[in-house]
């Protein structure tokens, strides 16, 4: 019978039905950070258990670490304690910790990609809801929530409802100026905010094969934003080209072996799915989130809605029908799960070359992880950013979330590359963010206002 | 099994309007800077609480009759956003014992679950009436039945959705489903021994 990736990575990981109808799963790989796992290790010290799994069980620490001065203490006190509190916990567990001073810290995922942790049919889990992420690399993914990570600690399972698949199929060339981002903020507002819930996503078509797995990375990062907990690409010649070499993918004649199975994997072609949409993408443009929730966007040459929500219109300060380009922005945040590797920084830099930040407009980048910082450098990306205004910061979530000092002020409008703009996200409860690509955000820094950026990269409209 | 079965759920309702309360919303994420859930309840909407107080007006969990009330009555998408489990246990330590609303977030729906507090949906127009019910006399009890799949207030009866796990998990009481999953361990070993990785 012809199978979805989802169904044969599903079936390989399937243990028992459990007596609540729900199917217990093996989970291949655990990532862990120090915001969602203390009160686990408690439970499961409380319980007498230990965890099952170490050597599938791996750490890091990136909500609440500094992009400053990371030298510990940390100044932060609650930050120094959670951070002992993971390592603590690690040690005591033998659990691996990629902690500040390993060299291959950052954002949990980051580095799972990049350090080879990530691979094609595994199931994940992570108690952070862009789990989705590590689908790019076709694995089924998942959020999770403490209880979960306790219960992944102990039995290395979790108790899973089967989800639907959905095929997005994206057809078509991406024109220049328009990225990843653009996509998946589109295919959210078009299917909305609650439409994935229950689903996973299956993101296929041309325009994804074309894609590098930075950007599938970035597709699959905001599945949930659309609803949809699980996100994933079939693997092909280019996840299995990213793999090679990595520090714990297999190596020498296993990899080959593995490269084989991956490619197994995939959806067969006439799998069935519970649902298929498509997506033209020569009919994305650069486009960027007007609202308080990630499904109210607009094109960058496009007016706010007439019949746009009051109450988040408010918030923002705009009006309906009004054009969000020109929209004066305060704070240029470039960095997080969705946008902080190295493309998203190449492409951002791009725009910067040679120009100055607005007045005004404080920015900042933050490298999704230690490599990617030193990957950068490497290309002299810091020297176009620091010339350019930006401030060069360690590796970690920062303002994404603002668990960190990098915070908004008052009712500061940020142009971020993140992935939520919630009412109070950004660490100013009147705070507001619009979200675009890494690109539109060097744009706006320079313009200090919302501006297509296909403008300052010279492309003829 | 250390859980208790949860079969109902009664008492006063808050009813919080509006669709897609995000758990930033829930619990703003500068109190997630704790090792410990200890707490959280003082926290729980701290900003849209702190905006609406701003503004002379009374978020529903700082009103006076919403003391003391175990049922939350919400719209559509409740919980979306981040997994942090945070949300559920604020609500719960605050005194939610049962979330009825249009439709939840499957993280959220799942985080709640793992406590033992039911979310169980409702159509649009029968949350319309329960929150206009609750919101016109504030002392009516509202009665969740888990078991049977309804929800109850002055004589009127409405069915509601619950997932067939989750009314089986939360009335078996494996609703924490730890236990299970260590249950049958050989099963999980030849699983992972299989795995070509």
């Amino acid at each position: 019978m012809p199978l979805t990736l989802f169904e044969k990575v599903w079936n390989q990981h399937a243990v028992r039905q459990l007596p609540t109808g729900q199917t217990q799963l093996y989970i291949g790989l655990h990532l862990i950070h120090e915001v969602t796992s203390p009160q686990a290790f408690d439970m499961l010290r409380a319980r007498g258990w230990t965890v099952r799994a170490p050597h599938r069980t791996f750490a890091t620490v990136d909500h609440i670490v500094p992009t400053g001065s990371q030298a510990r203490p940390f100044t932060d006190n609650l930050a120094e304690q959670m951070t002992l509190a993971l390592e603590r916990n690690c040690r005591e567990h033998k659990i691996t910790l990629f902690n500040v001073e390993s060299g291959r810290q950052g954002i949990v995922h980051v580095i799972g990609p990049e350090l080879g942790l990530t691979r094609p049919g595994m199931t994940i889990a992570c108690g952070d809801s862009h789990t989705s992420t590590h689908g790019a690399f076709g694995a089924l993914a998942f959020g999770i929530g403490t209880s979960q990570v306790r219960d992944v600690l102990a039995s290395q399972c979790m108790a899973m409802t089967p989800l639907k698949v959905r095929r997005i199929e994206i057809s078509g060339h991406l024109a220049t100026g328009v990225y990843a981002k653009d996509v998946i903020l589109t295919v959210i507002q078009r299917l909305g905010i609650e439409g994935g819930v229950g689903y996973a996503y299956e993101y296929a078509g041309d325009t994804i094969s074309r894609m590098s797995m930075d950007e599938r990375m970035t597709i699959c990062n905001m599945s949930i934003e659309g609803g949809a907990r699980v996100g994933y690409v079939n693997p092909d010649e280019t996840t299995i080209a990213y793999l090679k070499g990595r520090p714990f993918a297999p190596a020498g004649p296993a990899f080959d072996t593995a490269a084989a199975r991956w490619r197994a994997l995939a959806s067969d072609q006439d799998a069935r799915y519970d649902d298929v949409v498509q997506l033209n993408a020569v009919e994305v443009s650069p486009t960027i989130t007007w609202g308080t929730n990630p499904g109210q966007s607009v094109g960058v040459r496009d007016r706010l809605p007439a019949s746009a929500d009051t109450e988040a219109l408010a918030f923002m300060g705009l009006t309906s029908n009004q054009p969000i380009a020109g929209t004066r922005i305060d704070v240029a945040f470039i960095g997080s799960c969705t946008n902080g590797r190295l493309s998203d920084l190449r492409e951002a830099a791009r725009v910067l070359q040679g120009r100055r930040v607005a007045a005004g407009v404080r920015a900042l980048v933050v490298p999704g992880s230690q490599a990617v910082r030193a990957a950068a450098e490497r290309e002299g990306l810091d020297d176009v950013f620091r010339s350019a205004g930006f401030d060069w910061r360690g590796a970690g979530c920062s303002m994404c979330l603002a668990m960190n000092p990098d915070k908004l002020n008052g009712r500061e409008v940020c142009a971020s590359s993140s992935n939520r703009n919630f009412k109070g996200r950004q660490g100013s409860p009147t705070g507001r963010t619009l979200l675009m690509s890494p690109a539109m955000v060097a744009a706006a820094a320079v313009e200090g206002a919302v501006v297509d950026v296909r403008e300052l990269l010279g492309v003829r409209q | 099994m250390s859980e208790s079965r949860i079969l109902a759920v009664s008492g006063r309702a808050v009813v919080l309007r509006g669709p897609d309360i995000d758990t930033d919303r829930i619990i703003p994420a500068r109190f997630l800077k704790a090792v410990t859930f200890d707490g959280l309840e003082q926290h729980v909407f701290a900003d849209d609480r702190q905006a609406l107080s701003a503004a002379g007006q009374r978020h529903p969990f700082d009103h006076p009759e919403s003391a003391g009330a175990s049922i939350l009555v919400v719209n559509k998408n409740f919980g979306c956003g981040s997994s942090r489990e945070h949300a559920p246990q604020a609500l719960y330590r605050w005194g939610i014992r049962a979330v009825v609303g249009e439709s939840f977030a499957d993280i959220f729906f799942s985080n709640a679950l793992m406590l033992g507090l039911p979310c169980v949906s409702l159509s649009a127009p029968h949350i319309e009436a329960l929150m206009t019910a609750v919101n016109g006399t504030p002392s009516l009890r509202v009665a969740v039945d888990v078991e049977h799949g309804a929800v109850s207030v002055t004589g009127s009866v409405w069915p509601v959705f619950v997932p067939a796990h989750a009314k089986d998990a939360l009335t078996s009481g494996h609703w924490d489903g730890a236990g299970l999953l260590l249950a049958r361990y050989e099963e999980v070993d030849a699983v992972a021994s299989r795995l070509p990785y």
